[in-house]
């Protein structure tokens, strides 16, 4: 505490604990992610709905399909990263303890990371086999 | 770190309970809740594309799952808040800029979300169910 004796300033508390200089990053990250997705859920409807009716074996090569592969690509891509933040922002809204606020928020990393390369790794084993 | 005080117990800002429900404020919680269905869905997407890459009999019986009544019960309500949350989104972009705020605007916004997306589901399905 600084009384009117001490050298210590209130600077001297507050150095550190400023902005850490990313504080639009999310917030722009969120609307670039939800435009490039909105696109490619577009397109990728008109794919799916083109799988329908198809047998599994069809299926599969409309998927392995340079074009298709590289639209999931992108995909999955541009969608997991918007929805990892969208949940960040529930986790930060509604876990208020540290403890439990951190682990949720390492856990939704680890899930993220997890659907997007098996979807990713998924798709480049359809396309270029194996 | 500078945690110097012990926190205040202050009164905090009232949250959902205390308000009369508006169909703005429930668009507004839909669209969290269909972007926590569509996070976890992703599981869906996942494992469809995992069992096409492994092999076709696994993804034979993936494709069967997905096309039961129970599967179809899932995607329709997967694509419905899918279209819903890109809605919403569009309604946020149009925010992003400054304008419709208004009553009149908002009230606009969630009846047109709501519409839009009951629509836009209903057409996929009409054309999905008309092709197979």
């Amino acid at each position: 505490m600084s009384d009117a004796t001490s050298m210590k300033t209130p600077m001297k508390r507050v150095r550190g604990l400023g902005s850490a200089k990313t504080g639009t990053d999310h917030f722009w990250t969120q609307r670039l992610t939800a435009a490039a997705t909105m696109l490619l859920a577009l397109a990728l409807v008109v794919v799916l709905v083109s799988t329908v009716g198809k047998d599994a074996v069809a299926a599969r090569a409309v998927l392995a399909q340079p074009l298709v592969a590289v639209l999931l690509l992108l995909f999955i891509v541009s969608g997991i990263a918007h929805m990892r933040i969208g949940m960040q922002v529930i986790i930060e809204d509604y876990v208020h303890e540290e403890g439990a606020k951190v682990i949720a928020l390492g856990l939704n990393t680890f899930f993220s990371a997890t659907i997007a390369v098996v979807c990713l790794f998924a798709v480049l084993k359809l396309s270029f086999g194996g | 770190m500078a945690h110097s005080k012990p926190p205040l117990h202050r009164p905090l800002s009232p949250h959902l309970q205390i308000y009369r429900p508006a169909l703005t404020m429930i668009m507004s919680i839909v669209h969290r809740i269909t972007g926590a269905a569509l996070y976890f869905g992703t599981v869906i997407l996942a494992v469809w594309l995992m069992t096409a890459a492994t092999s076709a009999s696994s993804f034979a019986v993936v494709h069967g799952f997905l096309g039961s009544w129970f599967g179809q019960l899932i995607l329709i309500g997967y694509s419905w808040a899918l279209l819903h949350h890109m809605f919403g989104g569009i309604r946020h972009f149009v925010w992003d800029t400054g304008r419709g705020f208004g009553a009149d605007e908002r009230h606009l916004f969630a009846v047109l979300t709501l519409v839009g997306s009951v629509l836009s589901t209903g057409l996929i399905w009409v054309v999905v169910y008309s092709v197979r």
